[in-house]
């Protein structure tokens, strides 16, 4: 991890391009041209121009607007998601690979089983469970990364737990928590880091999906899947609608893989 | 023989406990599902008599063991909101999603791997820099996003297919097959993309290795190399990911079946959550994990004829 702490290109493109959309959505909580909500009849699907960067849709609502309040909603939706799938994952990952024993035997068995699955599909499991709207599907999308965080960061527990660094931090005293989180947490870095990235890219594409189905985000939030399935109907008639919205998420998955391919390449390095 | 009865152990064992845990999360919802079947004027009689036909007065276990015993001879109950067998709702359906899910893993199949092993045999650096930009581009495009832009482009403007014009393959199977292959090309891109990344990554791996060179010594060329030696080594984690891409093809074509209008699993499974009708949501769950782990078992088995050092774990 340590070792060349140039970026390379991908990460360079990676990162440049992430900035700037997370620029977006920040600034989509703060101001946008026009009310995300605020209706026109006289401005009804006017094409993208100096007035409406990305048009209008279908009630005369300013679609650059509404894309930038989505982008907002769909980064919170996967940071939230991503944090709580890996605070407990990692936590969960690091106790069993680091004891071992039955216990972990017996968990890692279960989590194959649920790695198995698709993570969309547990959240869908889960959002029949808990119920529409945002914090639900931060909630079911948070449950549904655990298993796959799990698996990762024990997998590291269990093969660090075996090298000389830890015999002698044993040796000098260290406690058990303290080894965990203070000398291996951070040399599991190469290999959490990406999966924290790639995590944040499957809650995006999950949180699009679930709100393209309808059983995401509700209606005065606004979310990019939502768009998305709006914007089906009026295709021939407003297609920058659908492409807009759709690039945008394009866009957003694009800058985060690039950084999580070139941290992953600097791992393999 | 020992480790395929083990892993079939620990098939059974998946099994159980997803069918308990399928059970069990929707018995600790909050709500009572007679309330929505009889309506607001539901006598307290009227109730006690629907929960007794329903087994719900009886206690969790023996609900349990009674849902596994009928769901073993292919009986899954009642639909809430169709009010017909489970079984009957799905009968239909099933035949569908495994056409869309068929097609979209052949279509992944026969592209991917002959992409992947030309990109290996043909090796230059402008090409593997080209390649996973690519990769990475389309990689990023979701699939749903995919399936509009093709609905736009072959459905509105060129009008290869009628969208919403989905024929039954009961009627028609050819005309079936041609709707069902611009769904299965969108859920099949990303996953070629994946694919010849991981081909492609697996291979470069093996190539690192000792035995490369010995082979290269022998006065081997670079492509008999790769196809005597190489793949062969290469191959397992590509089947371990083949059945990740088979489990991610049916939830991708849940998403799928929603925007081509298919009426398939996932529109059924849709449609069973917001309605919230359990029954059948249990039922599609638990079918959709016994494929998942019987996809992954049999990618286990396969891998460990490839590999027999995998036959001592």
């Amino acid at each position: 991890m340590r070792r060349g702490k140039r970026l390379n290109a991908t990460e360079l493109t990676g990162l440049i391009l992430t900035v700037c959309m997370v620029l977006l959505a920040v600034m989509g909580s703060i101001w946008t041209p026009y009310s995300p909500t605020a209706m026109s009849a006289a401005a009804k699907f006017a094409p993208p121009g100096w007035l409406h960067l990305f048009g209008t849709d279908q009630f005369g609502r300013d679609i650059f607007s509404r894309v930038l309040c989505g982008m907002r909603t769909t980064v919170f939706i996967a940071l939230c998601a991503v944090a709580i799938g890996a605070l407990a994952g990692i936590s969960i990952g690091a106790l069993t690979g680091y004891f071992g024993g039955w216990a972990d035997e017996l968990l890692m068995r279960f989590n194959d089983a649920l790695t198995a699955f698709p993570s969309i599909l547990l959240a869908l499991v889960f959002i029949a469970v808990l119920g529409f709207g945002k914090y639900n599907v931060i909630l079911a999308l948070g449950v549904a990364f655990i298993p796959s965080f799990a698996r990762v960061s024990r997998a590291e527990f269990a093969r660090h737990r075996e090298m000389t660094y830890v015999k002698s931090a044993r040796l000098m005293g260290a406690s058990h928590g303290r080894i965990m989180f203070r000398h291996i947490l951070p040399n599991t870095g190469s290999v959490l880091l990406p999966a924290l990235v790639i995590g944040f890219n499957n809650a995006v594409l999950a949180e699009a999906g679930m709100s393209y189905l309808g059983i995401g985000v509700k209606a005065p939030d606004v979310s990019l899947g939502y768009m998305l399935s709006e914007s089906q109907s009026y295709m021939m008639t407003a297609p920058w609608y659908v492409l807009c919205t759709g690039l945008t998420i394009v866009l957003l998955i694009l800058g985060v893989s690039l950084i999580g391919e070139g941290l992953q390449k600097r791992g393999r390095a | 023989m020992r480790y395929a009865a083990k892993k079939l152990g620990w098939m059974l064992l998946t099994m159980v406990i997803v069918s308990f845990f399928a059970f069990l999360a929707f018995q600790i919802i909050p709500g009572d599902p007679t309330a929505k079947l009889l309506g607001s004027d539901a006598t307290a009689e009227s109730v006690a008599a629907l929960r007794a036909r329903l087994g719900l007065d009886q206690p969790f276990f023996t609900r349990y063991f009674d849902w596994v015993y009928h769901a073993l001879r292919g009986d899954f109950g009642t639909s809430y909101s169709y009010l017909i067998p489970v079984s009957s709702l799905l009968a239909g359906k099933l035949g569908v999603t495994g056409l869309l899910t068929a097609l979209a893993f052949v279509i992944i199949t026969v592209v991917s791997i002959p992409l992947g092993l030309a990109l290996c045999t043909y090796d230059r650096p402008w090409l593997r820099r080209l390649g996973a930009a690519v990769e990475q581009i389309i990689m990023a495009v979701p699939a749903f996003f995919t399936g509009i832009l093709m609905t736009l482009l072959f459905g509105l403007v060129l009008r290869w297919f009628t969208p919403g014009g989905f024929v039954a393959p009961e009627a028609d199977l050819a005309r079936s097959v041609g709707y069902l292959f611009f769904p299965a090309l969108s859920i099949a891109l990303p996953r070629i993309a994946m694919t010849v990344k991981m081909l492609r990554s697996s291979v470069s791996k093996e190539m690192e290795k000792d035995y490369i060179l010995t082979s290269y010594s022998r006065g081997n060329g670079r492509r008999a190399t790769l196809y005597r030696h190489v793949l062969r080594n290469a191959a397992v984690p590509v089947v371990a990911f083949f059945a990740m891409t088979v489990a991610d093809i049916v939830a991708g074509s849940i998403v799928m079946e929603q925007v081509f209008a298919v009426p398939g699993l996932g529109r059924l499974l849709l449609h069973s959550i917001a309605n919230r009708d359990y029954p059948v949501v249990q039922a599609i769950v638990v079918i959709l994990a016994l494929w998942v782990v019987l996809v992954n078992g049999a990618a286990d088995l396969l891998n460990q004829r490839l590999d027999p050092r995998l036959r001592l774990m």
